[in-house]
């Protein structure tokens, strides 16, 4: 069932005493997420909600064993600690809420991650949620919202964007497209799970018959997009829309990590790459879901 | 302002032991013409400005002497790039080359780490070097962690075909480079062109580093007073913007100037964001109905209705707007009446005298709907807003309705507001909580109790808020400046609740462009 997480996923959440910590443990355990236990430095022996809390990730495994993911709600400047030490602990997946992370900080995560064969998504990411199993993040916001926005079915979701995550799903879901597994894949440059990496996923998993990407201007994802699909590796229908057809060059927009630099990344280099690998691309937002339901039914 | 200006970046690389130019900075001509002096003469004289070909723009100059060096910066001082003045020239020794390089540190999304990229010709941009002489062109990425290794740095020349002394001395500055780059954590750090002397020196002629804008929080050192990554020198009222986002930690504010000089009537639009993937198509959509928004900005990552009207009250401190548009996502995660009610605050203190068009669709739309909805008829303008089932396209399209048939209202001012006779105050994180007990006593309502997100207030036996907690636990975070304490009240009770919530400098400014 599903990418990333699903009902027997096994859960943590660093941070989970802090104000964002709190409540998204809150929304994760009833959307039905397998919350375990959670973990702040010096406060080891509390609870929250009922979920007891541990000092060091590390005590969380002896008491409870291994955990499948990590939500991580931290402070930017204490993320590469935090994520560090759930690498260091063994867990599969690591997501990294986290906004403004600084870049440095994930290259050293990633190299962390790579030398232990684990995962970690983000930074800056609302997280993963798939429909009617779990969620990890905050997509969604509340329980009740995810579970009225968010019906189920066979269309994979990958979205650069976080708001749009939840938009692009609440769409296709009214457009009578349900959904497997909805990923943010974080805003920043530098992530840990990209959208070819979460393509590849989507591709392997029985339960996902076609994927719609939201994309963005600057750097290369969508076009490693376009290479696996033009190299047979994904086969799976692909339905895309490239945001920033009218941002100037030169200019970052905020946390969506969206800059072109010197013709790379343009919107034109990315759609005339995924149409010319097979992929339908929309060119307004408003004929995403139509697309995507002609996937589904053909 | 995370891209350092030439002379920084050289100064960095010159303590790290890359041999740069002698030379001095000059902001006037006369500044200009001692330092030329002071390097004997012949100099070039070089405008800091963020633009690549600054020769073709007229941005460097080679001069024989002090005079003709003053007359250069006089030339290049009176010069702007992209509408912003240059203000600053570099006067510098000027050297004899005999062989032209490119030597860069950039961050590789694909592989996720640094990676050092060289070239056996310089001056140009790199770019064109790659497309016209792809054989001139080595990369290679390192470990986040070991930096670039000697060996490798001098692999990477072998590679494009440099040989002997200069291949090594070329090596230790691109291993220096890497180290420059990781200390200063830069996105990127490059060098263009980095020259061998005849003597067989080899010198950086200029420096390119951009450093992480995430990362300045830890950089004093480079003195950095605004961390975003903007094409031009903050302006004054992103400064003023980067104040608020950098002392208030809770969700994301970020506003940049699109354009500054503009007038009523020009189709210019203050656009308010939520989520760069959603602001980004909403500004698409604008484009589409022939507006050009004045500015960019986002508050996301559930901010506070604070924030959220701090943002406003920035927006429309740009004189000249003929209408306000917010959109995020459409389907936002964050509670939407908490930038509903921060909306309204600012709208009606400024008062808005423009339409607006609100997209505030997710959780709680609709209260936050009704909140926004609730303030038009004051106002004396059309104030609609929509929730996640209005496409931003209608929305747009909706704001092109209300343009046409508009016309502005008597100009208002702001009486005013009397000072409360039996004041009741506490501090919030960021502002002032005021309740006039004596307004508060006859109000039927008592809205503030009920409407406070966090569930802080309670009434005495006479019927008057006030806290349940301490003041200090208010003022440490548990006051959230959700603002239902004085919207609501505005709305619904006898207004006898308000919330100050300062934006440093930003009375000066509007006095400056005649808005106050």
């Amino acid at each position: 069932m599903a990418i990333l997480v699903d009902g027997t996923t096994r859960v943590l959440v660093q941070g989970i005493t802090g104000r964002e910590g709190r409540a998204r443990a809150a929304l994760m355990r009833e959307y039905g997420t397998r919350l375990i236990a959670g973990c702040t430095p010096g406060r080891g022996g509390e609870t929250v909600d009922g979920v007891p809390v541990y000092d060091t990730v590390a005590e969380a495994v002896e008491v409870h064993g291994g955990f499948d993911a990590s939500v991580v709600y931290v402070p930017a400047p204490l993320v590469k600690d935090a994520a560090l030490e759930s690498i260091a602990a063994g867990v599969g997946l690591t997501v990294l809420v986290g906004d403004r992370v600084p870049v440095w900080d994930v290259m050293a995560i990633a190299r962390a991650a790579r030398s232990a064969g684990v995962d970690f998504i983000g930074p800056n990411t609302l997280g993963v949620l798939s429909v009617g199993e779990g969620v990890l993040g905050m997509i969604g916001g509340r329980a009740e919202s995810a579970r009225a926005w968010f019906k189920p079915g066979t269309m994979g979701v990958a979205s650069r964007s976080g708001g749009m995550t939840s938009s692009t799903g609440y769409y296709l879901s009214r457009a009578g497209v349900g959904l497997s597994t909805l990923v943010h894949v974080g805003g920043d440059s530098i992530i840990g799970l990209p959208m070819p990496e979460v393509v590849t996923r989507f591709q392997a998993d029985p339960d996902t018959e076609a994927i719609v990407l939201f994309g963005e201007i600057g750097g290369s994802q969508e076009e490693r997009v376009a290479e696996l699909l033009a190299s047979g590796a994904v086969t799976k229908p692909v339905v895309a829309y490239i945001g920033g057809r009218a941002a100037t060059s030169g200019v970052r927009f905020s946390h969506a990590g969206a800059i072109v630099e010197g013709g790379r990344g343009t919107h034109e280099g990315k759609v005339a790459a995924l149409r010319a690998a097979g992929a339908v691309v929309v060119d307004t937002f408003a004929e995403l879901p139509a697309a995507a339901a002609r996937l589904v039914r053909s | 302002m995370a891209r350092l200006p030439e002379f920084q970046g050289k100064r960095i690389l010159a303590a790290a032991g890359i041999a740069v130019p002698r030379g001095e900075v000059a902001r006037t001509p006369a500044e200009a013409q001692a330092a030329a002096e002071r390097l004997g003469g012949a100099a070039v004289v070089k405008g800091q400005a963020w633009t690549t070909s600054r020769a073709g723009q007229g941005l460097i100059r080679f001069v024989a002497t002090p005079e003709e060096s003053a007359a250069a910066a006089a030339a290049i001082l009176g010069l702007s790039v992209r509408s912003f003045p240059v203000t600053e020239v570099l006067v510098e020794e000027r050297l004899a080359i005999a062989t032209e390089h490119y030597a860069g540190i950039i961050l590789d999304d694909r592989r996720g780490c640094p990676v050092a990229l060289v070239s056996s010709r310089g001056g140009s941009g790199i770019e064109e070097i790659a497309r016209a002489h792809p054989e001139s062109v080595a990369e290679l990425p390192f470990d986040v962690v070991e930096g670039l290794a000697d060996h490798a740095a001098r692999e990477l020349w072998r590679r494009v075909g440099v040989r002997g002394q200069a291949q090594q001395r070329l090596a230790a500055a691109v291993v220096r480079l890497a180290e420059v780059a990781r200390r200063v954590e830069a996105r990127a750090a490059e060098v263009n062109p980095l020259v061998v002397t005849p003597e067989g020196r080899v010198v950086a002629l200029d420096c390119r580093i951009t450093v992480d804008d995430a990362a300045v929080f830890r950089h004093a050192e480079l003195g950095i007073d605004v961390a975003r990554e903007l094409d031009h020198p903050p302006t004054r009222l992103e400064r003023i913007a980067w104040e608020v986002e950098r002392d208030d930690y809770r969700g994301t504010f970020y506003f940049l100037q699109m354009r500054e000089q503009f007038a009523r009537g020009d189709r210019v639009v203050a656009f308010h964001g939520a989520g760069g993937g959603g602001s980004m198509m909403a500004m698409d959509a604008l484009q589409q109905q022939g507006f050009s928004v004045a500015n960019f900005c986002d508050t996301s990552g559930n901010p506070p209705a604070s924030k959220v009207y701090r943002a406003a009250r920035i927006l429309l401190s740009q004189p000249g707007v003929d209408a306000y548009f917010g959109s995020g996502s459409g389907v936002a995660s964050q509670e939407q009446f908490h930038s509903a009610r921060g909306l309204v605050k600012a709208f009606l203190e400024e008062p808005l005298a423009v339409p607006a068009v609100v997209r505030l669709g997710g959780n709680g739309e609709e209260k936050a709907i009704e909140i926004l909805q609730g303030c038009a008829a004051e106002l004396g303008v059309p104030v609609e807003c929509y929730g996640k089932d209005t496409p931003v396209d209608t929305c747009t399209a909706r704001l092109a309705e209300l343009l046409a048939g508009f016309e502005p209202p008597p100009a208002q001012t702001r009486p005013p507001r009397p000072a409360p006779a039996r004041p009741y105050a506490f501090r919030s994180p960021t502002g002032d909580i005021t309740y006039d007990h004596a307004v508060c006593a006859s109000c039927a309502s008592k809205a503030c109790v009920a409407a406070c997100v966090p569930q802080i207030l309670m009434l005495t036996d006479d019927g008057l808020p006030v806290l349940k907690v301490t003041v200090e636990e208010a003022a440490r975070g548990r006051c959230t400046e959700c603002l239902a304490c004085e919207v609501d009240c505005h709305a619904h009770g006898d207004g006898g609740g308000r919330v100050d919530l300062p934006v440093a400098g930003l009375d000066d400014y509007r006095r400056s462009r005649g808005m106050e």
